[in-house]
């Protein structure tokens, strides 16, 4: 009887427990019904860069890519962009990738915001904001950490310093 | 821990004050009319206080815990009621810095708090978890002992029982198949045993506030599968006119849709329209009759790629207007706003300043503005800068502040036979500013603009969920508000015939009951110890 009651009680207070969890657990990926967040598999996608060349996420597999949103006019964007061509310069003989994908604006801006940087990445423009869109973007810059195996291992909306982004690079490199 | 059992033979659970058959008190200062609430029964186990679990539980059986969690609910939420949620900031900012520029200390406070977005943050979601645990733990903890207290309880009472009552009379002698048959015709349930009478009525408004109960968790359950996936779906869409956009949320294994605005539609009320004339006089400007976007629904292949130029099947075409929706699968697109007249494109000539000689017009996407523009003869244009939405930034240096036309502008360069060189000029709205002494100038020739609509997009299969709880919860208080339980007790002692009375509330609705039945009986009218108005108030209101 009292063992009976014992059980009752902690499953009953487990399966709220749970519930209330899981609840939280949702409610902190709940900007959009397809926030994509760590531990997913990233969505592939396709989008020609400046030049006219198609990028397709899907062929970076086997490289660790190093995914970041981002305008001309964002000026937390415009700070890490320099760390951001450093760090690639080191890293792509390490296989990681970036692809810096830019959020809807013209190539007038874009090209010339990549040549007062001499920014060498690749600068997906996602001119519908279809990819944008899909990855659940608020804020930008956000950047997303995708491994070799194409699973998302991390998600940040803060500027990085060139610091984080060294230990970024780190964790993607295949 | 042992149970105990009374004179009457009847074993009772740990804790309880009155016998849940003959009503007898077991303990000797329990005083029976205040125990009446729950029977006596042995509500809260508070003696099992030995593991963690039995403490947590008994933590959450307290009404006064369930109390301070409403409070505690309500001061939150009225919190966060003092700055905007995020839902209603500006769609471009980033909250973390909004909070604090546009309020000060309070404003980052407010952010790093979570009252930004309250529904969602873990806190609340923690507060209202706990609320719904209480609820559930003090509704077992009271309404199973409750539920067998009154299904166990005997027709014939103890005396002290009887005797404690509020109401309790003592007649010299009664005829009980009289009382039996005018209780019946009062619509009472009367129950016999060795001459001694019960009498019920209503007994189901006791299981009003656990019906109340159920519908509440029901209620919360549906706010919780809010954040499950797949179950609830919110989002803005913003389409211009004449364009295509996928539409967030609806992606799917076989497709994902895509919406075209061809028209957005602005209708106002015409003031000089005799029907609306008087109407409208009074007020200043124009009144908005109808806001409508005409659009088509489309649906790619099943294996699209994110980004790729969608192959578009047709699905159908649809009018919204507010509160008219346009549906397909569970989705629901609302009309919810719209910007008229976004910058579209824009035209200039290129013109010899000297002369006003024209040497030809170039035509600017704003959207996607061509690098060269070439006008024949040796004239071209060049785009150097472009501004869509300009401004001075804190260095004075021209900028914009996000990548939407509001106020586009343009650093050109101008070429011609006689300034192979080029000539440069910054050309903005009513701004012209050249780098030297130009021989040229872009003049404007005209702007194109377009419509764009808004539309929420909405999905949600946890409305009739909560619908249901609602109505649960409305009955339950139906039940508990418009009916109550009156029961009377006839027991035959010694030295006459005990009547004995009780009613969870309404007193004054079962006296009448009582008058009743001495008028028509030869049992004495029962008398109330607590006549005093100021208790019959009370104790109406005591649910």
């Amino acid at each position: 009887m009292k063992k009976k009651r014992l059980w009752f009680r902690s499953a009953l207070l487990a399966i709220l427990v749970i519930a209330i969890g899981y609840t939280i657990y949702n409610s902190i990926f709940e900007e959009s019904g397809t926030y994509i967040k760590k531990g997913d598999a990233a969505p592939n996608f396709v989008l020609t860069d400046l030049n006219g060349n198609r990028v397709e996420l899907e062929d970076y597999r086997g490289k660790g890519v190093f995914l970041n949103f981002w305008g001309t006019w964002c000026k937390p964007c415009e700070r890490e962009m320099p760390y951001m061509q450093r760090q690639y310069e080191t890293y792509k003989e390490q296989d990681v990738e970036i692809l810096a994908v830019n959020v809807s604006e013209t190539n007038v801006s874009v090209k010339n915001f990549v040549d007062r940087y001499r920014l060498t990445f690749q600068i997906p423009m996602d001119k519908q904001r279809e990819v944008t869109k899909a990855y659940g973007i608020g804020p930008i810059p956000t950047t997303i950490l995708i491994d070799k195996n194409g699973k998302v291992v991390g998600r940040t909306s803060e500027s990085l310093s060139e610091e984080k982004i060294i230990s970024f690079m780190e964790k993607i490199k295949p | 821990m042992q149970s105990i059992t009374c004179e009457c033979g009847h074993s009772n659970p740990y804790g309880t004050s009155l016998c849940q058959a003959c009503g007898k008190p077991l303990d000797n200062d329990v005083e029976v009319l205040s125990s009446m609430r729950y029977e006596g029964s042995a509500r809260r186990s508070q003696t099992y206080n030995k593991t963690f679990v039995d403490r947590t539980w008994n933590f959450f059986s307290s009404v006064r815990v369930g109390v301070w969690l409403i409070i505690i609910i309500l001061v939150a939420a009225a919190i966060g009621t003092i700055f905007p949620q995020e839902t209603f900031i500006p769609p471009n900012v980033d909250p973390a810095t909004h909070y604090e520029s546009e309020y000060g200390t309070l404003g980052l406070i407010y952010y790093l708090l979570g009252f930004h977005k309250l529904y969602g943050s873990w806190w609340f979601i923690i507060l209202l978890g706990m609320l719904g645990l209480s609820i559930i733990i003090a509704s077992l903890d009271r309404g199973i002992p409750l539920y067998k207290a009154l299904k166990t309880q005997r027709v014939t009472r103890h005396d002290q029982f009887m005797k404690k009552q509020r109401l309790f009379s003592v007649s010299k002698e009664a005829e009980l198949e009289e009382i039996k048959y005018t209780l019946e015709s009062l619509r009472y349930k009367v129950r016999e045993e060795k001459g001694n009478l019960f009498a019920e009525k209503g007994r189901f408004s006791r299981w009003g506030a656990y019906v109340n109960h159920v519908g509440l968790i029901i209620f919360l359950t549906g706010a919780m599968l809010r954040f499950f996936p797949g179950m609830y779906v919110d989002e803005i869409l913003w389409v211009r006119e004449g364009e295509k956009a996928s539409i967030p949320g609806t992606k799917s294994e076989d497709g994902q849709y895509y919406l075209e605005n061809k028209e957005f539609i602005l209708e106002m009320y015409d003031k000089e329209e005799k029907k609306f004339n008087s109407a409208l006089s009074s007020v200043d400007g124009e009144v908005a009759k109808n806001y409508q976007s005409n659009v088509t629904l489309y649906k790619t292949k099943p294996n699209h790629t994110i980004g790729e130029d969608p192959e578009l099947v047709k699905v159908k075409d649809g009018e919204i207007r507010v509160n008219e929706p346009f549906k397909f699968d569970s989705f629901a697109l609302y009309q919810t706003d719209f910007k008229l007249n976004e910058f579209n494109k824009m035209s200039f000539e290129l013109e010899e300043k000297a002369t006003g000689k024209k040497f030809g017009k170039l035509t600017v996407d704003l959207h996607e503005p061509e690098k060269k523009y070439d006008l024949g003869n040796g004239y071209r244009v060049e785009i150097e800068e472009y501004f869509p939405n300009f401004i001075l930034n804190e260095q004075k240096q021209p900028s914009t502040v996000n990548n939407l036309p509001d106020n586009p502008a343009f650093v050109f360069s101008m070429y011609s036979p006689d300034t192979p060189k080029g000539e440069k000029a910054f050309v903005g709205i009513q701004k012209n500013i050249e780098a030297g002494e130009n021989l040229f100038k872009m003049s404007f020739a005209g702007i194109e603009t377009k419509d764009l609509t808004a539309l929420t997009v909405r999905k949600d299969h946890t409305l009739w969920i909560i619908a249901l709880g609602g109505f649960i919860f409305m009955i339950g208080v139906t039940q508990g508000l418009y009916w109550n339980y009156r029961r009377i007790w006839i027991k035959q002692n010694q030295d006459g015939v005990w009547a004995a009375a009780h009613t969870n509330k309404n007193w004054y609705g079962l006296k009448k009951d009582l008058d009743f039945l001495s008028e028509k009986t030869s049992l004495a009218a029962l008398v109330d110890k607590e006549s005093d108005t100021k208790e019959e108030y009370r104790s109406s209101r005591r649910v």
